[in-house]
């Protein structure tokens, strides 16, 4: 039985064809209207904010306080991976020029020249996502401030020109505000919790918020904020904000690492297919 | 009336001969009791220690795609280890209890986890051989006598076979990969080869527990059985994959209409077993450092809980 399964012709593989194309069935035709670099552009600082905070979260994977929380953690990582892909793909689509260039007849795909053979200076991420995961509090604390951002960046999409830039965003948006939720309830958990698990989450908080002007955030968002600080009991810290310039390519060590860690296999076999 | 311990015996084999399920509120021996706590806890322990040697490539793995399913993958391993937990529960032990026996070593888990993961290639010989043999163990299991055990294995066992052809499906698009690849592979296969053959457990001889457990119809196979459908069932898949396994006396007997084949090296089994793996103390750390990282965290969960309830 197994080895018909293994050797047979029929391909139902486990998440089916997702992993296959992620544009197949949308039009990727690139409205006349849209400036194609400034799309790209977009794309790559929403695709590698996701990419760069994904790779962040799986780190977790087996190490999470509990397996509940291993398995969301993992969950949201993947999430984020997939909407990195869709990202990475549409900005390859849209502008070419952005794809760093391969040595001739290799097969590697689009998205994953984009991840594996740029470097640092060429990715757009904020700084917050880059900055290592830290104990449980800063990455719970981190997750907040960034998907409560991306959830309402992503909801502003949802009517953009671009048809697959507003797919993604409505693919996105559920995943987000699960995303969000999870990171509100453990915030306030943390923060209600013990003695020392509401120090950590000051501490954490106190570290991360001077990263928190670079997402720029609407007003309505500092609101949804505020609500979640209101019921963890926390105030805004009084922080001076660091100088985040992730969406001009400048970055921290940290991202110089985790793409060092990231790219090793991909960049040791450029020709290789997997 | 009250009932007799030899009359509800009596109905418990009955049920046992009938192959009806064992639920967890029906009178069981208390022998049969331990004795699945002991089986069922060492496959919750076996999906947790596994996510480690695999998910050290997430981080590293070459393409987005294979990243998704690698991590999709490990992930799986902590729901299986979730049910099995859960499942071990009805029968009177909790998580906690049974993760403090894995960090102090009193109950095991699959010795295969206590290998080395050095190449990327590990992640296909993985999925191929060793989640492979997995389900060749566990496929019977999903007809086990106790209810909870037989219905994770059938949940569990569909996600085993998605992860085999899935570690299959990466090695053959390494094979038409290049050269490097192919060696990649190979040598891989290599090392994972005898390491999936010890899964089965010790030769029949050697394994005294078996036949109480078939009988409890705790075990529907023997390990010898099992080994040698796995040898039948893996040597077409490694022709089609174009590698070589590494056993000299692997070769196919018309008489016996299967594949004789070589001696595992039962020292070394017994010796990754009792603690002398590569891999053994590292994985254990592994374990023991997320544990402990996490504590305040739990507490930060139940205090908080407690707080909610009082509200
Ligand atoms: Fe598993
Ligand atoms: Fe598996």
């Amino acid at each position: 039985m197994i080895s018909d399964d293994l050797l047979g012709s029929e391909a139902h593989w486990a998440f089916g064809t997702d992993f296959e194309d992620p544009l197949a069935g949308v039009d990727t035709t690139v409205p006349d209207d849209i400036d194609p670099a400034a799309l790209a552009r977009y794309c790559l600082m929403l695709g590698d904010d996701a990419l760069v905070l994904s790779q962040r979260l799986s780190e977790w994977c087996s190490r999470a306080p509990d397996l509940e929380e291993d398995i969301a953690l993992a969950n949201i990582a993947l999430d984020l991976l997939g909407e990195a892909r869709l990202l990475l793909a549409r900005a390859a689509v849209a502008d070419p020029s952005v794809v760093p260039s391969l040595p001739d007849g290799s097969p590697v795909p689009a998205e994953d020249a984009l991840a594996f053979f740029r470097s640092p200076a060429e990715f757009r991420n904020v700084t917050m996502t880059e900055l290592p995961n830290g104990d449980f509090a800063e990455t719970i604390t981190r997750l907040l401030l960034f998907s409560v951002w991306r959830l309402a960046e992503f909801e502003s999409l949802l009517t953009h020109p671009d048809a697959v830039l507003a797919a993604v965003a409505a693919k996105g948006r559920k995943e987000l505000a699960y995303h969000r939720d999870f990171a509100a309830r453990w915030f306030v958990t943390l923060a209600r919790g013990t003695a020392e698990s509401r120090r950590r989450v000051l501490t954490a908080l106190a570290g991360l918020w001077a990263f928190w002007p670079e997402l720029d955030a609407p007003a309505d968002v500092e609101v949804v904020l505020d609500q979640v600080f209101a019921a963890a009991d926390v105030s805004r810290p009084e922080v001076t904000p660091a100088r985040g310039l992730g969406r001009e390519c400048v970055h921290t060590e940290a991202l110089t690492d985790l793409l060092a860690e990231m790219q090793s296999v991909a960049r040791a076999h450029p020709r290789g297919l997997w | 009336m009250t009932v007799t311990e030899p009359q509800l015996a009596e109905h418990f084999g009955a049920t046992i001969a009938r192959g009806d399920r064992i639920e967890p509120r029906d009178w069981m021996p208390e022998a049969y009791r331990r004795t699945l706590i002991r089986q069922i806890a060492q496959h919750a322990h076996s999906e947790i220690i596994g996510m480690q040697p695999e998910g050290d490539w997430i981080s590293r793995a070459p393409s987005l795609r294979r990243k998704a399913i690698l991590l999709a993958k490990v992930q799986d391993e902590a729901g299986h280890g979730l049910y099995l937990y859960s499942a071990c529960e009805t029968l009177g032990t909790s998580r906690r209890e049974l993760t403090d026996k894995l960090l102090s070593g009193k109950q095991k888990y699959s010795s295969i986890f206590n290998y080395p993961t050095p190449s990327y290639a590990d992640v296909g010989t993985i999925g191929w051989l060793v989640d492979g043999a997995a389900i060749c163990n566990q496929v019977p299991l999903c007809r086990t006598s106790f209810g909870p055990y037989g219905r994770a294995m059938i949940r569990i066992c569909k996600e085993e076979s998605f992860h085999q052809r899935q570690g299959y499906e990466l090695l053959m698009t390494m094979m038409r990969g290049t050269d490097e690849q192919r060696a990649m592979v190979q040598e891989s296969v290599d090392r994972f080869w005898w390491p999936a053959l010890m899964m089965f457990g010790p030769p029949d001889g050697a394994s005294p527990n078996t036949e109480q457990s078939m009988a409890w119809g705790i075990k529907r196979n023997t390990n010898d059985e099992l080994r040698q459908k796995f040898v039948d069932m893996t040597v077409p898949q490694a022709r089609a994959l174009g590698v070589t396994l590494p056993d000299p006396q692997l070769r196919w007997n018309s008489e016996r209409q299967a594949h004789d084949f070589g001696e595992p090296d039962w020292d070394e089994f017994w010796a990754v077993v009792n603690g002398a793996g590569p891999c053994n103390a590292e994985r254990l750390a592994h374990r023991r450092k997320a544990h402990d990282d996490g504590a305040w965290v739990r507490e930060a969960a139940v205090a908080f809980a407690r707080l909610e309830e009082a509200l």
